[in-house]
């Protein structure tokens, strides 16, 4: 018992400390350094320990976060305290649980015994998501009613109703993910693109799934409320929308929550579309070159291997979502409302019925 | 995972459907006591799913499914009424809206 | 599930259930509705039915409380002056709900409800969905047709004007 609690402990620190929080200092690293590529200037690289400065990685990831957690936590008058403290947890743990179902590996075997490379192994895990998907409404909606400020609730209202605009067309992708692996594990999905297409193509789900790719990139881009969906936080117009009111320690809980959302999506789609730990020619007991020669590995070393494939791809997606953001202009909200009821959703209930009738005729879910 | 004895969740259950009815006689919002109604759904809720680990059944579970459905279609539709209502009477105090006609 | 950890559950469920009935802000008792709801899916977790107890945080803690928070904050109603009913009427519910509670768990007290032995997937998707399709067809499709009259409605009665 003891040492099964030791295992799972072990799984979340690796994936939480190791894989995510590593992953979410990146993407503000490199949403800064990419923003000043993309705008043609050298971006923030002005403090430095003992001259010391790294390319700007002090300021990012060591000036910014003591910044943000020493300064005074300002908390305006006639705010509603409890809600005010509890928003930014609202919107941060829902967030960061749901990279509990994520895969990062397939097995390992260490001692004799083979550990599952994921937090929580659950027959449903789709419908994990899909509820935390669901439960991150709250900070928003939360937030921007108890900061006693008519324009935070403006941007409040209108998050929340884009969240919930979003999550439809987002399970309906998930529902044609769903019906082309034929289960909702999504440890099963990722070993069900293990196989090549034709002897060279990998069997990733992006070639099975092309439009429910574009669907769910789309409503997870919107459901973090990044640009160009960013209208509830609209910088220049709303201040910070529903975050105005919020300085200090919970600030950054808001920002935090927004790269957790970031590093989220890019794993659901590397996890339904890409493949996840899948590497070309990989399999538990070692690798397969292309020439047909197989090399035997070790287990420790195969797990390390797609772990270090999964964070490659994770990290690909999460630069995408960075360029993304960096080059488009902003959605005005009718035209956002507009795209997610008219248009992502008609898109993705006809790709669930054309899925559905490509199973039937194939006969099963093509594997 | 062997739940805690059955018996258990049905006094949870019952205790409660029991606070929900207290909400609905006791308090005058109408979205408070729409809150209470959704409570006592969910005893029942409950009360079914315990029933369907007992049984080994998952009917239990396919009539939870439905109440949700229709917890939800009741929702939509009786906040409707409410905002309409709000609209009318500028109030959504059940003690005020006794009269159907001014 | 072990009894601490029931305990524990059943102990906050009261109390959340206690704050949606009792607390004078509506908004306190959306959020408390929503701890209750995400405190009963957990007790569904306990009893091994997966799939309805997040089916329980998708549909019922991540849409319809929503719905309930934009309402009351659409009519931006606040904290209330007269919040309860008359006294007599307030004592006489607490008695009735009270009174329920006490005959179902002298009733129940008596009987035996044993949990069996688990069978594997039992809660899983695939048997919820065999029973959902086979036996419960018909209330499954008029299911259907009611979520389409409950959206057509609302939109309908929701509508500003008035003819």
């Amino acid at each position: 018992m003891g040492i099964e609690i030791a295992i799972a402990a072990g799984k979340v620190v690796f994936l939480l400390l190791l894989v995510v929080l590593q992953v979410v200092g990146m993407g503000v690293f490199f949403e800064r350094k990419v923003s000043a590529v993309i705008q043609d200037r050298i971006g923030a690289n002005r403090a430095s320990i003992l001259g010391f400065a790294g390319l700007g990685i002090i300021n990012t990831l060591v000036a910014d976060p003591v910044k943000f957690l020493l300064k005074e936590d300002v908390v305006p008058k006639g705010v509603d305290h409890w809600l005010h403290f509890w928003a930014p947890i609202m919107s941060l743990l829902p967030a960061m649980v749901a990279f509990a179902v994520i895969p990062f590996g397939d097995v390992v075997e260490i001692g004799g015994r083979t550990i599952d490379l994921q937090v929580a192994h659950l027959d449903v895990g789709v419908l994990f998501i899909l509820a935390m998907a669901g439960l991150g409404v709250y900070g928003v909606v939360l937030a921007g009613w108890a900061s006693n400020n008519r324009w935070s609730l403006l941007g409040g209202i209108r998050g929340s109703a884009q969240m919930i605009s979003y999550e439809i067309a987002m399970g309906l992708a998930l529902v044609a993910v769903v019906l082309t692996y034929g289960t909702l594990d999504l440890q099963e999905m990722v070993r069900q693109q293990g196989h090549l297409i034709g002897g060279w193509l990998p069997g990733w789900g992006i070639f099975y799934q092309p439009i429910g790719f574009i669907v769910l990139l789309v409503a997870g881009i919107a459901e973090s409320k990044r640009i160009p969906f960013d209208l509830p936080e609209s910088e220049s117009e709303l201040v910070s929308g529903y975050f105005t009111e919020y300085s200090g320690a919970k600030h950054l809980m808001f920002m935090m929550a927004d790269f957790v959302e970031v590093v989220l999506v890019a794993a659901l789609v590397t996890t339904f579309f890409f493949g996840g730990w899948q590497f070309p020619g990989l399999d538990r007991t070692g690798f397969t070159v292309p020439g047909g020669a197989h090399v035997a590995l070790p287990s420790i070393v195969v797990a390390l291997l797609q772990v270090t494939a999964f964070m490659v791809k994770l990290i690909a997606l999460t630069l995408f979502q960075i360029i993304v953001r960096w080059t488009l202009p902003r959605f005005r909200y009718d035209q956002l409302m507009q795209l997610g009821w008219k248009g992502l959703l008609p898109l993705a209930l006809a790709n669930v019925m054309l899925t559905a009738g490509l199973v039937l005729w194939l006969g099963s879910a093509p594997q | 995972m062997t739940p805690a004895p059955l018996s258990w969740y049905l006094v949870l259950s019952a205790l409660l459907f029991g606070i929900g009815a207290m909400g609905v006689l006791m308090r005058r919002n109408l979205i408070v006591i729409f809150m209470a109604i959704e409570l006592m759904l969910n005893a029942v809720n409950l009360t079914f799913v315990t029933f369907a680990r007992s049984l080994l059944t998952m009917d239990g579970h396919v009539i939870v499914f439905f109440v949700m459905a229709v917890a939800a279609a009741e929702a939509a539709v009786g906040l409707a009424i409410i905002l309409q209502l709000y609209r009318l009477r500028a109030t959504v105090n059940a003690d005020e809206v006794t009269t159907l006609r001014w | 599930m072990s009894m601490v950890l029931f305990l524990v559950l059943a102990a906050l469920t009261i109390g959340s259930a206690l704050v949606v009935v009792l607390h004078r802000s509506p908004v306190y008792s959306a959020l408390g509705l929503v701890a209750t709801l995400a405190l009963v899916a957990m007790l569904f977790l306990g009893l091994d039915a997966l799939v309805v107890g997040f089916l329980q945080v998708i549909v019922y803690a991540g849409a319809i409380v929503v719905l309930f928070l934009f309402v009351i904050m659409l009519l931006n109603l606040q904290v209330e002056q007269e919040a309860f009913s008359a006294p007599l009427l307030v004592v006489s519910a607490m008695g009735a709900g009270v009174g329920l509670a006490a005959i179902v768990s002298v009733a129940l007290a008596r009987s035996s409800v044993v949990a069996p032995p688990l069978q594997a997937g039992f809660g899983d998707m695939e048997p919820l969905a065999e029973r959902l399709f086979t036996g419960y067809l018909l209330p499954f499709e008029l299911t259907s047709v009611l979520l389409l009259v409950a959206i057509v409605g609302a939109v309908v009665i929701g509508k500003k004007k008035l003819s």
